[in-house]
């Protein structure tokens, strides 16, 4: 069971119930849609790019609960974060998830939350499904899916 | 083929232990748990003797069909022909020319497509389809719409999930060349009422084909009693093995459409000026076929046919009451798809928990249900949801079956309190 508890932890069901900066930017300057066809889980990321750095986020859409929060999390860490180092922290996240579970990984704060779901390999998509719409956004294409 | 054992018990009722007895796979554990294998419209399960019958073609009689004349080319054709007629008993053909093998269903419904549509199916035409179908039964239609300037129309359905029948009788008109109608919704168990759908087309001319892919394996079908035009059946829901595809059709519609796929064994001459066809239902069975999947699913349908469709149907059905009862009971649960003549099927969500986190779960408890849209997009559409939880039932599962999925739904909430 103790799986099952590293994958649901409270700050992930927290971030399901109540997801953070759930709304649509009116004025983003970059957005895009993610779409995980496995599951369906849909979401459209807004940013508001100013200089170089990210000073607004929001997002919308349906998923599971581990999308969802993952999506919530993110748009936390990322407002006031610079581009290039949202970048970096897309391949920190994705080197995080995409690690077996038997092996040590990076502390990424309140990210770290998403470590359990190494030994969930279908769910792996759902954790990196806002990251690749993010990126998406970032380099103004429209779409992203994690297939 | 020895004889399946089941065969000579014959017993009334169906008896699940013994049954489970007969599926190795049923013995194993799922995440250090018995395994309780609830998704049976995804695939069912095989028994030994299917197994076996695998693994005897291999060790004792591997060869090519219709083409040699030595020893092991003979049994191996005979083999082969006699799991045709196997299956041309079990949908009751008049026979066995009328029996396609293919790969799926999906390979079915596209054969009919690409070889009745295109011949039939012009501008301005209709091909009419129901708001319940699986994917497999509207994207082939949409490219052959697409192809040839013809319109796809789909029938409603209501709340419950059944068919409007109205509205589906004015839909069939003058331009409408074909009916494809599931016998049974995958995501919602809805049994349609094929009988009126026949009676509905035939008055105005208009073939059918029903996909049996669900059907097939929980209720008897005649396809003579039905009068359907074409049936679609896939073997590996009749506890069969995958690749082994069944293609029913009314002999005259098979021998006026062209081959679907060119190739080696659907041929009767070749040269390159002019080649012409085999007879049926070889034209449509281009090159080598799936040998082992043929008489393995021949097997399979020997061991349906010994527990008896009735019987199984008879379990299924008081499963199915007994589920629909114990999954009523749990809080925030909602049943999708409760139509009034339904089969084997309990689609639903749960307040607050996306069907993927119920699925992770409850798969934790060593219990397998599918998750997601279940290639019925329209469906989830319909009923408002992005996808549901769906637990589907065979001859072998058990009502203590049905209260480990309760229990594995309590532990869900436990999650999400």
């Amino acid at each position: 069971m103790s799986e099952l508890s590293d994958l649901y932890q409270e700050v992930i069901l927290d971030h399901n119930r109540r997801p953070r900066n759930f709304r649509v930017l009116a004025e983003a300057t970059h957005q895009a849609e993610g779409y995980n066809p496995l599951c369906g889980d849909r979401l459209e990321l807004f940013l508001t790019v100013d200089g170089g750095v990210i000073t607004d986020v929001g997002f919308q859409g349906s998923g599971c609960a581990i999308s969802k929060a993952s999506a919530s999390l993110m748009t936390d860490c990322l407002k006031g974060c610079p581009v290039a180092d949202a970048c970096t922290l897309f391949e920190r996240f994705h080197r995080m998830v995409t690690t077996p579970p038997d092996v040590a990984v990076e502390d990424l704060g309140k990210l770290s939350a998403f470590a359990g779901v190494r030994a969930f390999p279908m769910r792996v998509k759902c954790a990196s499904l806002a990251w690749h719409t993010l990126k998406a956004a970032l380099n103004k294409a429209q779409k992203a899916t994690t297939e | 083929m020895t004889p399946v054992a089941a065969q000579a018990r014959g017993f009334p009722v169906l008896d699940v232990a013994r049954v489970r007895a007969d599926f190795p796979i049923l013995r194993r554990q799922a995440r250090g748990r018995p395994l309780v294998y609830l998704d049976n419209a995804a695939t069912t399960q095989k028994p030994q003797v299917v197994i076996d019958a695998i693994t005897r073609y291999y060790t004792e009689y591997n060869a090519n069909v219709h083409r040699g004349v030595h020893e092991l080319s003979e049994i191996a054709s005979e083999a082969y022909e006699n799991a045709r007629r196997k299956v041309s008993a079990f949908f009751n053909a008049s026979h066995e020319r009328q029996i396609v093998f293919t790969r799926n269903a999906t390979e079915s419904i596209n054969l009919v497509a690409h070889a009745f549509g295109r011949t039939h199916v012009g501008a301005g035409d209709e091909v009419l389809i129901s708001a319940m179908e699986h994917h497999s039964n509207i994207v082939p239609w949409q490219l052959l719409c697409e192809e040839r300037g013809a319109r796809l129309r789909v029938a409603p359905i209501d709340d419950r999930g059944e068919l409007m029948l109205d509205e589906f009788e004015a839909l069939v008109g003058e331009r409408t060349k074909l009916v494809s109608v599931t016998h049974m919704s995958n995501a919602l168990g809805t049994i349609n009422p094929v009988e009126d759908i026949i009676r509905i087309a035939h008055r105005r001319g208009v073939p059918v084909l029903l996909d049996g892919s669900q059907a097939a394996y929980h209720m008897p079908v005649d396809v003579q009693a039905l009068d359907c035009d074409f049936y679609a059946a896939t073997g590996h829901k009749l506890y069969g093995p995958t690749g082994m595809g069944i293609l029913y059709g009314k002999e005259t519609h098979l021998e006026s459409m062209p081959p679907f796929l060119g190739g080696g064994d659907m041929i009767s001459s070749v040269t390159f000026e002019k080649s012409t066809w085999n007879t049926l239902p070889h034209k449509f069975e281009a090159g080598t076929p799936d040998i082992s999947g043929a008489i393995a699913l021949g097997v399979a349908i020997d061991y349906i046919q010994s527990i008896g469709l009735s019987q199984i149907a008879e379990h299924e059905q008081a499963l199915l009451a007994y589920g629909t009862d114990a999954l009523a009971a749990v809080d925030g649960l909602r049943m999708i798809g409760t139509a009034r003549h339904k089969a084997s099927i309990l689609s639903f969500v749960l307040d607050g928990v996306h069907p993927h986190d119920i699925g992770t779960i409850v798969d934790r408890e060593g219990v397998a249900v599918r998750t997601g849209h279940h290639c019925a997009q329209p469906v989830m559409h319909r009923f408002g949801v992005p996808a549901t939880a769906r637990a589907s039932l065979a001859m072998y599962n058990t009502r203590d079956e049905i209260d480990a999925l309760v229990r594995a739904l309590g532990r869900v909430r436990e999650v999400f309190h």
